[in-house]
């Protein structure tokens, strides 16, 4: 396991003036409503533990009001924990001096916007060129950056356009643009894609798992939409009223549900396209001649190859053709069809 | 029961009371005007200097190279021929009546009293957006300053001054100030709360802040400001003229006294004329501005 990018250890928010006065009866187990009722105070986040590994897309995923764009935005400190660890690279944010955070901000983590918050008085090009503009670099170096990364969303046509005048997937990758344009290590990204029609969404989610192949940033996704978490997250965090629900690989939570609410949650995620052959191998050995399923394999390929191959048993093969274990018909069909309830 | 029973009569102030309190308060003004007056008049020298140097410009240059200067700001600012053709007719109206020169005077009055005003009026408007505190106290100042009838102000100013240029410009400062403050304050805490978030985000300072980001989009609400301090600006020329401003406001002035009806009306007319063209120029400029950014925010 690489040491994380990432590590949010312990992490409590609450707004209003009374915050840091209220936290024990919060630690405590005051609950969100009484808090609110007895202290005027909203909890935002209630003792949040989190690790990214580098070079990983990590998904939050959460209704609205779970606490998920307050999360993100401790990253990067554009909200400043109540109690609690953000530690970055091994420095905490939460201990920055103005100048530090300032030269973090500039430097390590960029973030993508929801409604996109680009500049409306700045044209493209000046836009994707904010963040090198803000660390000071000459004119033509900022220049040369800027129109590289233009070009790399695709906008090299609209580079002295303004804002007003693109569509929203067009002004997205303004967004993304001026994000990647100062090279961070980290990319923020609040539900970056949840404002664009669901062709437009999918178009950004290809070209976002597009660049991540090869840029390999470590990045947090907040969303509120299962499939576009599934999709692009290799892990998934499940927020619910401010506490951190279920965190795992995307299918862990499909076949494991940690309670009810995740059950609902993942109920209609098509698990024949999702879950791989490994996650529901049993041990054992199946006779020679039965059809090779490689690692890796997702549930309705696997299907498919049985029910071709007229065999009830797979087995299930690593690179080298190693047989690991077996996967029958039957096994396959429970995992994709059967509505999953958390284990007692 | 004694006549002036305070349920009867309002129970005021002993009369020799009020009027040593006047006394006292008008001789320690006189003293600080005796006293400081010299040193405040050379504060203004820079003032009065460009200020002459502005005038001296518009009258010795000839009519119609004043005439295409004012196109040309007039085309550059609101990119319309129709408010150029205006100002050209404007200006030809005032030159054919004989009223060159004093317009050129209060052009000139006008020009340096409203730089003046941005100049102070918008850092004035940038600190009040930022802190309610100095909102809550600079507010009534304003207030106090627009309500109070503009001839009140003219009496310290010219205490400590004397009559001429520089304390005509002061007063008509002092009372077209308020726009430019109050819109520079609201165009700034109008200022859409997520682009700030992304200029947060991006890790640009305080001042990056507000130049790059606050400062050009509160621009089109500052402009209308400096379109109402213009306004203000022309309508006090009248009122400075009788402490010596010269310009369009003279010949009024010299008309209330004379019953010259025809003279007060022409000129009347000419500040009208001027009103009319700076007022259309500013408001096109931020016309032209605003729909730039509205089109960003409602795509």
């Amino acid at each position: 396991m690489p040491e994380p990018m990432i590590r949010i250890r312990g992490l409590y928010k609450i707004f209003g003036a009374a915050g840091e006065a209220v936290l024990p009866m919060v630690r405590d187990g005051m609950s969100r409503q009484e808090l609110l009722d007895t202290h005027g105070c909203v909890l935002g986040l209630r003792d949040i533990n989190l690790s990214v590994p580098p070079r990983c897309i990590q998904v939050v995923m959460g209704l609205s009001g779970s606490g998920k764009s307050t999360l993100i935005r401790h990253i990067n400190r554009l909200i400043a924990p109540t109690a609690g660890e953000v530690i970055v690279d091994g420095t905490d944010v939460a201990d920055m001096d103005e100048a530090a955070l300032r030269e973090f901000r500039r430097h390590r983590a960029s973030m993508v916007f929801q409604r996109f918050a680009l500049m409306p008085h700045r044209s493209v090009r000046d836009n994707v060129a904010y963040g090198l503009t803000v660390q000071g670099l000459q004119s033509m170096e900022v220049e040369k950056r800027a129109s590289r990364w233009i070009e790399r969303v695709g906008l090299q046509d609209f580079a002295d356009r303004y804002p007003g005048e693109l569509s929203g997937g067009m002004q997205q990758r303004v967004g993304l643009g001026r994000a990647l344009a100062t090279d961070p290590d980290i990319l923020l990204m609040d539900e970056a894609f949840s404002a664009l029609d669901p062709l437009i969404r999918y178009d950004m989610q290809n070209m976002l798992l597009d660049l991540q192949t090869e840029l390999k940033k470590t990045i947090v996704f907040i969303t509120h939409d299962l499939d576009e978490a599934l999709r692009i997250g290799d892990n998934v965090a499940i927020l619910r009223d401010g506490s951190m629900v279920q965190q795992g690989r995307p299918q862990d939570i499909v076949l494991t549900p940690a309670d009810d609410y995740v059950a609902d949650f993942v109920k209609d995620v098509n698990r024949g396209k999702l879950v791989r052959v490994e996650s529901i191998m049993k041990p054992g050995t199946a006779c020679a001649s039965a059809p090779a399923i490689p690692l890796g394999t997702r549930l309705e390929r696997a299907a498919l190859a049985l029910s071709e191959a007229a065999a009830d048993l797979g087995k299930v093969t690593d690179r080298d053709g190693t047989a690991l274990g077996t996967v029958s018909q039957l096994d396959l069909l429970d995992a994709m069809v059967r509505r999953r309830r958390p284990s007692p | 029961m004694a006549k002036n029973a305070w349920w009867i009569e309002f129970p005021q102030m002993e009369r020799e009371t009020l009027v040593a309190l006047r006394k006292a308060l008008d001789g320690a003004y006189r003293d600080f005007s005796r006293s400081y007056g010299d040193v405040i008049e050379a504060v203004f020298e820079p003032l009065l200097h460009f200020l002459v140097w502005f005038e001296k410009l518009l009258l010795n240059a000839p009519w119609w190279s004043v005439l295409l200067a004012v196109c040309a700001f007039a085309y550059l600012a609101s990119r319309s021929w129709k408010i150029v053709a205006g100002a050209i007719v404007a200006f030809l109206f005032i030159g054919y009546f004989g009223m060159w020169e004093d317009t050129m005077s209060t052009m000139s009055m006008i020009a340096v009293s409203t730089l003046l005003a941005i100049a102070l009026g918008v850092p004035v408007g940038i600190l009040m957006a930022r802190s309610d505190r100095t909102q809550t106290v600079v507010t009534p100042l304003l207030d106090v300053m627009q309500t109070m009838p503009a001839f009140v102000y003219l009496i310290p100013v010219v205490m400590l001054l004397g009559i001429g240029k520089v304390p005509g410009l002061l007063a008509v400062v002092i009372y077209a100030i308020p726009p430019v403050i109050r819109l520079t304050n609201l165009g700034i805490r109008l200022v859409d709360r997520e682009v700030l978030e992304a200029s947060d985000a991006f890790g640009a300072s305080g001042w990056q802040r507000l130049i790059g980001v606050q400062i050009p989009l509160a621009f089109p609400t500052i402009m209308a400001g400096v379109n109402q301090t213009i306004m203000m600006a022309l309508a006090m020329v009248v009122i400075a003229s009788m402490i010596g401003v010269q310009g369009l406001g003279q010949p009024v002035l010299r008309s209330i006294t004379n019953q010259y009806f025809t003279l007060g009306l022409l000129n009347g007319l000419a500040i009208v004329a001027l009103a009319i063209v700076f007022d259309r120029v500013s408001q096109a400029y931020g016309k032209r501005l605003q729909l730039q950014y509205k089109q960003a925010h409602h795509a």
